[in-house]
């Protein structure tokens, strides 16, 4: 009897899970030359990104379920506390269950970078770098920098002022962007590949003082392109994090190198 | 169904899942055997300044000084090497050859093992217990993960990089670590002597 019933259990997990994963598929992003809010030089922010692929959307709760199905070293419970900390996943019903607070479409949270390396390794893909994302992030859904509209930067600002504590929306709930990607704005913030590559001091005031021993090299970069606070919160926030930090509203999608096009 | 057989077949099917169970707690013991913090659990390869590759693990069995470089870098990183050379002069000989040194490149494009090698004898240090390796780039913003090292390459090809240095006990659990250089932090020296 109880073996009927755990073939039951497997069979319509299974079954929920092929229901659930709507193909999150790479998109072809054109390279270009754009202004980073990090310059690469000092008062050079002209930052060249190559052709890359990137997911549509944030990658989804059944997406990660079925990652840690086939790789049971990711399930909460079993994760090493080396890669992620005591909130991992933890807003799952269970360590291979999603539960009411967790919806398939929602985007998965509550991961540590490590895990989303694990992940995107595991789909052949990498997370995306800081300026693959930034260049992303800068399209509205008619032009591929709309940073320049202040009512853009405006409408940006307005969702990281919202307060939390509502339920997190699904993917692809807003309108495409530029390059028909979801979600760069307004639901999660994301991994990138070098977030541990920001070093926003404390203290920028202190030129040439014990702080700028703590950076090797040219010291302490600054950040340009003040006007786009929403960026730059994200810099900040990426800056504090460790990598096997999680937080409620950090997801992740994946890049890859771009396919040659036909 | 012959009761025999079926109680053969019982039997095989128990001493196969034993076999299998014993299997998998042979292929995972070692690294269960590992504390959860420690940073031995990532799995990397690493290249020294003579061409052999290892894990991150290659002294395990020894408390190790860790810390992140380039050989290019002007300034701040030979501070490094001297502050971890400064430190080490404050232990016995015989502390001393307990301990071990792993200095990892974030520069592998330019520091090649004859680069890592010229480096490490232009700084007179001990080979026997001091490697200076480099990684994979892939791999690179793992080891700096496990570390909460932070660095970045700039338009010039130099680094911005954080200069700490971290002690690991034998197991690779970080211990202690400091960000001070160029004078002989007392906290750490005391943490580098406990772990001997």
């Amino acid at each position: 009897m109880g073996r009927v019933i755990q073939l039951a259990v497997v069979g319509f997990l299974s079954a929920g899970l092929t229901d659930d994963v709507a193909a999150n598929e790479f998109v072809h992003i054109p390279g270009g030359d754009f202004r980073s809010v990090i310059p690469e030089a000092e008062g050079d922010n002209l930052v060249t990104v190559a052709d890359f692929a990137a997911q549509e959307t944030p990658v989804t709760n059944a997406e990660f379920l079925r990652f840690v199905m086939h790789h049971p070293q990711w399930q909460r419970g079993r994760a090493v506390s080396l890669f992620v900390d005591d909130q991992y996943l933890s807003t799952w019903a269970g360590p291979i269950s999603l539960g009411p607070e967790s919806g398939p479409q929602q985007p998965v949270t509550q991961v540590s970078w490590f895990a989303a390396n694990a992940y995107c390794e595991s789909q052949n893909a990498r997370l995306p770098s800081w300026y693959e994302w930034e260049y992303l992030a800068a399209a509205n859904d008619s032009m591929a920098d709309a940073r320049v509209l202040p009512e853009w930067r405006q409408h940006i600002l307005s969702w990281y002022s919202q307060a939390g504590g509502d339920r997190m929306a699904d993917v692809r709930s807003g309108s495409a962007n530029y390059y028909h990607v979801f979600d760069t704005h307004g639901l999660v913030w994301e991994w990138v590949d070098d977030f541990n590559a920001f070093m926003v001091t404390g203290d920028n005031r202190e030129q040439g003082g014990a702080d700028q021993l703590q950076f090797c090299g040219a010291g302490a970069i600054t950040m340009e392109e003040k006007e786009n606070y929403a960026v730059l919160m994200r810099v900040a926030m990426l800056s504090a994090l460790e990598a096997r930090y999680t937080t409620r509203n950090l997801g992740f999608r994946c890049a890859k190198q771009a396919q040659t096009r036909p | 169904m012959n009761i025999r057989k079926w109680l053969a077949g019982g039997t095989l099917c128990t001493a196969l899942i034993l076999l299998l169970l014993n299997l998998s707690t042979a292929q995972s013991s070692d690294e269960n055997s590992l504390p959860p913090n420690s940073v031995y659990q990532l799995q990397v390869s690493i290249e020294d300044q003579f061409g052999e590759i290892t894990g991150l693990d290659r002294y395990r069995g020894n408390p190790v000084l860790i810390t992140m470089f380039y050989t290019s870098c002007p300034h701040v990183c030979p501070m490094l090497i001297s502050t971890i050379k400064l430190t080490e002069s404050r232990l016995s000989a015989d502390e001393r050859a307990k301990l071990r040194v792993l200095t990892i490149s974030i520069d592998p494009q330019r520091d090649t093992p004859e680069k890592l090698r010229e480096t490490s004898e232009r700084h007179h240090v001990d080979s026997m217990r001091w490697s200076m390796a480099r990684s994979q780039p892939g791999d690179l913003r793992s080891i700096a993960g496990v570390f909460g090292i932070r660095y970045k390459q700039l338009a010039d090809g130099e680094f911005n990089h954080s200069t700490l240095i971290i002690l690991l006990d034998r197991d690779g659990t970080p211990l202690a670590s400091t960000e001070q250089l160029s004078r002989i932090d007392a906290e750490f020296l005391q943490a580098i002597e406990s772990s001997l």
